[in-house]
C-alpha cells in the first residue's frame, strides 16, 4: 500500500535527516514509529503528507509516486489520508462541528451526509455535547478527539498520527490510543509516531525504530527499545 | 455541485468576516484611508478643472476697431471668425456698450468721468471678443487675425485699432504652462499616493492572512482544493471593499458640506457637496471597483504564498 523506496532527505544547509529508508506498510496495519527527537520521524511523516519532497528515492501510494501528484491528484490523495498532529491544528475560528464538517465540505460531500455523519463521528469520540464549542473552549484531550474525528470523517485508507498524545495527560493519552486502535480494528491503516514507551508496549503491534535518519529495527510485534 | 461550492465559500467568507472582527476592522480602516485618498483626488480634480474653466473663460483675443469702423464691416469680420475651427464664440461689443461699461467701471472716479464728459464724443471703438475652444489655440487665432494673407479682416483691416492678444500673451503662456504642469504633477502625485496606499492595503491584508498560514496548511492537508481555500478570503476581501466604500462615502458627505460652506466664495461659486451628490453613483462605482480590485488582488497574492504545499 505504502512504499518507501531508498528515500533520503537532505536540507539545503547540508543536514541529512533521512538516509536510504526502504519500508512497506500493508493495508490494515497499525505501525508505531519510534525514535529520539531528531531521529527523522517527523520528516518521514512530512514526506508521507507531501509537505516535503525526498532528495532521493520515492514514496508510493498504491504504486503511484505521491511527490509527482499535482492539483486534483494531490487533493484526492490527501482525502485518502487522515492526519492527526501533536498540536491538534484545529481551525480556531470554527467550532468542533465546523472543523470536522470542513473536511467533508472540502471533499464535496452533500449537506445531508455532512449533517448526518459529523454528529455521528463526534459521538464516536465522545464529543457530541460539545460539538458547537470552539477549540479554545475545549481541553487538550477534547481538541485531539476533534482532530481524530476530522481525520476519520472521510473514511480515509490511512490515518497518520504524529505524536498525537505528546501534549496530553495519561488519561487522555489512553483514550486517544484506544480510539486509534478502534479505528484500526475497523480496517483503517494507522501510522503512529510516539515517544511513549507505554503506548507502544501495550499495543504489541509492528514497531519501526529510527536513529539518526535510518531505520535500525523493524519488528512485527515489537517493544519500545532504544 | 458548483452552487453548493459557491454557497459554502460565501458562507465561510461571511462567517470569517464576522468572527475575525479585529482583522476585518483593521483591513476596512486601511482600505478606507486608500479610498479616501482616491475620493479626495477625484474631488480635487473637479475643483481644479472648475477653477481652470473659470480662469480660461476670462481669457480672450480682443480686436479693437477704430471709431470709424462700421457695424457692417465688424459683422463681416465676426462671421469670418466664427468660421474658424478653433473659435468657440465671438462676442460683439458696440461703441455705446463700451462707453457704458467704462462709465460703470469708473463710477466712483469723478476725475476720469469728468474728462470723458469734456470730450463731448464717444472715444471708444467697437470690439470683438474671441474665445477659443482651447487656451493653446489663442496664438494661432491671433496670428491668423493679424496676418494680412488670411483675409479674416477683409475690408476692415484698416479699421483695426489693436489686437490685445499680444498684451495677454504672457498671461496665456503662463496659464498654458500652469495647466500642463499641474496636470502632469497632479497625475504623478495622485499615482504616487494611490500606489503608496495600495502597498499599505496589500501589507495589511498580507499580515491578516499571515495569521492564517497554519490554517491554510491544515486545509490543504485535509484535502481542500486551492479554490475552496482561496474563496472565503476573496469573499472577505469583497466585504472589506464594500464596507470601506460605505464608510468613505459616509465620511465625505458631511465633509463636502463643511468644505462647501468654507470655500464657496474662494472657488467662485463651486458647490463641492452638489458635485459630490451629482456624481454619487459614479464615485461609488469607482470606489467599489478600486476597493474590490485592490483587496481581492492583495488577498490572492497573500494566500498564494501559503498554498504552495
Amino acid at each position: 500500500m505504502l512504499y518507501f523506496d531508498k528515500v533520503s532527505k537532505e536540507y539545503d544547509n547540508g543536514n541529512k535527516v533521512l538516509e536510504d529508508i526502504s519500508l512497506t506498510i500493508h493495508p490494515g496495519e497499525l505501525v508505531s514509529i519510534v525514535g529520539h527527537s531528531g531521529a527523522g520521524k517527523t520528516t518521514l511523516i512530512k514526506l508521507l503528507l507531501a509537505e516535503e519532497h525526498p532528495t532521493e528515492g520515492k514514496v508510493s501510494f498504491h504504486s503511484e509516486d505521491i511527490h509527482k501528484l499535482k492539483g486534483s491528484g494531490m487533493t484526492n490523495y490527501r482525502r485518502k489520508v487522515g492526519v492527526v498532529f501533536q498540536d491538534f491544528r484545529l481551525i480556531p475560528n470554527k467550532t468542533a462541528y465546523e472543523n470536522v464538517a470542513f473536511a467533508m465540505e472540502a471533499a464535496g460531500k452533500h449537506d445531508e451526509d455532512i449533517m448526518e455523519d459529523v454528529p455521528h463521528v463526534l459521538d464516536l469520540v465522545d464529543l457530541k455535547d460539545k460539538m458547537h464549542h470552539f477549540p479554545h473552549q475545549l481541553s487538550g484531550g477534547e481538541q485531539q478527539r476533534v482532530a481524530i474525528a476530522r481525520a476519520i470523517i472521510n473514511r480515509p485508507e490511512i490515518i497518520i498520527a504524529d505524536e498525537p498524545t505528546g501534549n496530553l495527560d495519561p488519561l487522555n493519552t489512553y483514550d486517544i490510543v484506544q480510539i486509534l486502535k478502534k479505528i484500526n480494528d475497523l480496517g483503517t491503516t494507522v501510522i503512529l509516531t510516539t515517544h511513549n514507551k507505554g503506548i507502544v508496549d501495550n499495543l504489541g503491534r509492528r514497531v519501526i525504530t529510527m536513529e539518526d535518519g535510518r531505520v535500525t529495527r523493524d519488528q512485527k510485534s515489537g517493544k519500545f527499545t532504544m | 455541485m458548483k452552487t453548493t461550492l459557491t454557497r459554502r465559500i460565501v458562507t465561510a467568507g461571511l462567517r470569517g468576516f464576522y468572527r475575525n472582527r479585529t482583522v476585518s476592522l483593521s483591513s476596512i480602516f486601511i482600505l478606507t484611508i486608500t479610498l479616501s485618498i482616491i475620493t479626495a483626488f477625484y474631488l480635487f480634480h473637479a475643483i481644479f478643472a472648475y477653477t481652470l474653466d473659470q480662469v480660461t473663460e476670462k481669457v480672450d483675443v480682443r480686436i479693437y476697431f477704430t471709431t470709424d469702423a462700421t457695424e457692417e464691416q465688424i459683422g463681416d469680420v465676426k462671421a469670418r471668425l466664427m468660421g474658424l475651427p478653433q473659435v468657440k464664440s465671438v462676442t460683439y461689443t458696440s461703441r455705446d456698450q463700451a462707453l457704458t461699461e467704462f462709465r460703470e467701471k469708473h463710477i466712483g472716479d469723478q476725475l476720469t468721468i469728468q474728462a470723458l464728459d469734456e470730450l463731448g464724443t464717444n472715444p471708444f471703438g467697437a470690439s470683438l471678443s474671441v474665445v477659443a475652444k482651447d487656451t493653446s489655440q489663442y496664438q494661432a487665432i491671433a496670428e491668423q487675425v493679424s496676418s494680412p494673407d488670411s483675409g479674416l479682416l477683409g475690408g476692415a483691416s484698416g479699421s483695426v485699432d489693436k489686437i490685445n492678444y499680444y498684451q495677454l500673451k504672457d498671461s496665456i503662456d503662463k496659464l498654458n504652462n500652469i495647466i500642463g504642469w499641474t496636470n502632469t504633477v497632479g497625475f504623478w502625485l495622485s499615482m504616487i499616493f494611490i500606489l503608496m496606499s495600495c502597498m499599505i492595503v496589500y501589507n495589511t491584508i498580507r499580515l491578516a492572512i499571515f495569521v492564517y498560514r497554519d490554517e491554510i496548511a491544515v486545509m490543504k492537508l485535509v484535502g481542500a482544493s486551492n479554490m475552496f481555500i482561496r474563496g472565503p478570503f476573496i469573499v472577505e476581501a469583497i466585504l472589506y471593499a464594500l464596507s470601506a466604500t460605505v464608510v468613505t462615502l459616509a465620511i465625505f458627505y458631511p465633509a463636502t458640506i463643511w468644505v462647501t460652506k468654507k470655500t464657496v466664495f474662494f472657488f467662485e461659486g463651486m458647490n463641492i457637496n452638489a458635485y459630490f451628490l451629482s456624481h454619487f453613483f459614479e464615485l461609488t462605482g469607482l470606489l467599489l471597483l478600486a476597493g474590490i480590485v485592490l483587496a481581492v488582488i492583495s488577498s490572492l497574492l497573500a494566500v498564494r504564498k501559503y498554498l504552495q504545499i
